[in-house]
């Protein structure tokens, strides 16, 4: 309602008798008590399912037993180390004001960096890339800003790199760990000596990093591409090493490495990551290498049922394919009177289905391939991307005679004999073939049916 | 037979696998008039040979996990033919688990088959005579199998007896046992042998091969009208550049 006002709207445009029904609910709808109504409304204007706050508490908190004043006095702060007095508020409750330190030095943390002495520097720091003045710098800075190399690379006085400068600071606190250390072994659990910081590895992983940062969107993709391929062709040998000896986890590991290096070789892609081939590989290949990981996995069982192995075979040969893809292949064999799981599964039995559903396959993308080629013509001929193939425009044109109407579920008119109990999808699914080109498609059949 | 022999025969052949088809259901009987609330049906649930051979020669026992309301819900079966008659009211999910003999496979192998009682046609008439029967045919296959496992299958028509790579030859396998042992493991002469169906490839085969010349016929259609389109899309594509 306020909202209206300051908009400057008429209120309702209904009749006056009308007014009064609203406002016995607008008086329900007041449900705050302790808190305005103004407020109230910043929070939606509605109540929360869960009560975050008692509104009732709102108004009623503070005890009246006890005096509370304000008062403006003096403070110092424990993580000050200079005694400057500053002033603030402070809630003095019946004359008393509160003691302790300033609530917040708690939160002053710093780092603990080490400090060698001038004779432990002879001893096991020098570095020839680096001299003592430069060391001690790296030292105090890296106190003061609390290991905030960023800050500390940006201020020290000579050009050094992020990881150059770490280089030196975990190489030399390490050096002193292990010299001050009574024995190695009781440092040997040090995060820093168990694991010493690697420059090459570093840098190599930033440089990456930032590569992969700043790919364009093709990069992008045909990256993904890559990744899946080689990933398909890791798998498919490692299964058939794992048929040897089962060493699956070393496997799995190298190949992230080697991809990842792969990345960070942009386009060109060096011959020494070894598993990954160029980004242009057939899709031919990838089916075959399913199906190669999954023979070989159903050998590694020693012993299954047929039935369970065409299943796998199934997947592998539509691992590409969508569900709905999949489900048009199931609609298809039904059209064409074969049963979806074979009643009599022997293994030249198990052999053709699995063929007759990679041609059916084969043969939905086709036909998508169709359908793409003609919505593309047809944008070249009209001009406009908003045709719709099957629109009676196209009938006039000579292509259309070599052409039959392909709809979007085959039907093989006659083949009846192998269904008995099948269900039907639809009625129009199973019309016979109809040959003249004007007719529209079924509305099923999309362009990003994919 | 000395040591390096055994060690022969422990050799594995790749690409080589023994199939074993076998046929797997259950077959129950009203009672009719001496039927109760609890035991409406008698039924059998088996696993035999697909031409009815005995399934002993690659199977030692099959456990028939039944529902948890029997006794002793776990059935063992140690010998052909190997199946488990009971009686109930209940159709539930029986876990078949085939044991197979040491040379054959460490490894067991579990089959699942719901139990049928009712006909399919529930408003049809219930038969004291004529069970219901629902039966699945599947193959087990064994892969890489040892020398000795072939050796000793090579005459059982249990085993469809694969082709061995070249060069390889079998020893001649122990003589079978005497005829009389062999004979009760298969289920030719079953009593419920009449009501088992009967597995044919070839009508199956039959209809893959016509279907999938029917796509090959759609796919070389589609084929041909792609590349006029490309054709014409060509001509598009270089007209419209100019």
């Amino acid at each position: 309602m306020d909202a209206k006002d300051i908009l400057g709207l008429p209120k309702t445009p209904l009749p006056i008798t009308q007014e009064k029904k609203p406002r016995p609910q607008k008086d329900s709808q007041r449900k705050p008590d302790g808190i305005s109504r103004e407020v109230y409304a910043l929070t939606g204007g509605l109540a929360p399912l869960m009560p975050s706050i008692d509104a009732s508490q709102l108004k009623r908190r503070p005890p009246s037993d006890e005096k509370i004043t304000w008062q403006w006095l003096p403070f110092t702060s424990s993580a000050r180390k200079d005694n400057l007095q500053l002033y603030h508020w402070v809630r003095v409750v019946n004359g008393v004001p509160p003691t302790g330190d300033y609530s917040f030095a708690k939160y002053n943390k710093s780092v603990d960096v080490i400090k060698y002495t001038d004779e432990e520097y002879e001893k096991y720091l020098t570095d020839p890339m680096w001299t003592k003045e430069e060391t001690d710098q790296l030292f105090d800075l890296c106190e003061r800003f609390d290991l905030r190399f960023i800050v500390i690379a940006d201020r020290f006085p000579t050009f050094r790199t992020v990881e150059e400068l770490k280089d030196r600071y975990y190489s030399v606190s390490r050096a002193i760990l292990i010299a001050r250390a009574p024995s190695p072994g009781e440092v040997a659990g040090h995060p820093l000596v168990k694991e010493p910081y690697n420059v090459s590895q570093e840098t190599e992983r930033k440089r990456a990093l930032s590569m992969v940062l700043s790919q364009t969107k093709q990069q992008e993709r045909k990256d993904a591409e890559v990744l899946a391929e080689a990933k398909r062709i890791a798998e498919s040998r490692m299964a058939a090493q794992g048929a040897e000896e089962p060493d699956l986890p070393v496997t799995s590991d190298i190949v992230p490495e080697s991809v990842e290096r792969a990345i960070g070789h942009g386009d060109t892609i060096s011959p020494s990551s070894v598993q990954v081939p160029s980004a242009a590989v057939a899709p031919s290949t990838s089916i075959m290498a399913d199906n190669a990981s999954t023979l070989t996995s159903l050998r590694m069982l020693r012993v299954y049922l047929r039935t369970y192995a065409l299943e796998q075979m199934v997947q592998a040969a539509s691992s590409s394919a969508g569900l709905r893809t999949i489900k048009r292949v199931e609609q298809t064999l039904q059209d064409l009177g074969v049963n979806l799981k074979p009643k009599v599964p022997t293994k030249a039995v198990c052999a053709e289905h699995l063929e007759l559903r990679k041609e059916i396959l084969t043969l939905l993308n086709l036909q998508k391939q169709l359908q793409y080629k003609e919505a593309e013509g047809s944008s070249f001929r009209d001009g406009s991307y908003g045709d719709m193939p099957g629109t009676p425009k196209r009938s006039h044109r000579a292509v259309d005679q070599d052409r039959t109407f392909v709809p979007d579920a085959i039907s093989f008119g006659g083949e009846r004999a192998g269904k008995r109990e099948q269900k039907r999808k639809g009625p129009g699914r199973v019309s016979e073939t109809p040959s003249s080109p004007a007719h529209k498609r079924p509305r099923k059949m999309k362009a990003s049916d994919l | 037979m000395g040591k390096p022999e055994d060690t022969e025969k422990k050799k594995k052949l790749k690409d080589v696998e023994i199939s074993v088809p076998i046929v797997y259901g259950n077959a129950a009987f009203w009672l009719g008039k001496k039927a109760s609330e609890y035991q409406s049906h008698k039924w059998t649930v088996y696993v035999r040979g697909a031409t009815n051979e005995d399934l002993s020669v690659v199977v030692k026992r099959a456990v028939f996990q039944l529902h948890s309301s029997f006794n002793n819900p776990t059935r063992v079966v140690e010998s052909a033919p190997f199946e488990l008659s009971e009686s109930g009211w209940g159709e539930f999910e029986i876990a078949i688990t085939l044991y197979f003999h040491n040379d054959v496979c460490e490894k067991p192998l579990n089959l699942y088959h719901h139990l049928k009682l009712y006909p399919e046609d529930e408003s049809g008439p219930m038969s004291i005579k004529k069970p219901v029967v629902v039966e699945f045919y599947n193959e087990i296959v064994f892969t890489e199998p040892s020398e000795s496992f072939l050796t000793r299958v090579q005459n059982y028509p249990a085993v469809t007896f694969p082709r061995l790579p070249a060069g390889f030859t079998l020893t001649s396998s122990a003589p079978i046992e005497d005829e009389s042992k062999r004979k009760r493991g298969d289920t030719k002469d079953h009593p419920l042998n009449q009501w088992f169906l009967n597995f044919s490839e070839a009508d199956e085969l039959l209809q893959l091969a016509a279907a999938r010349q029917q796509v090959q016929a759609h796919i070389a259609k589609l084929r041909r009208q792609i590349s006029v389109i490309d054709g014409q899309n060509q001509q598009f594509k270089s007209s419209s550049d100019q």
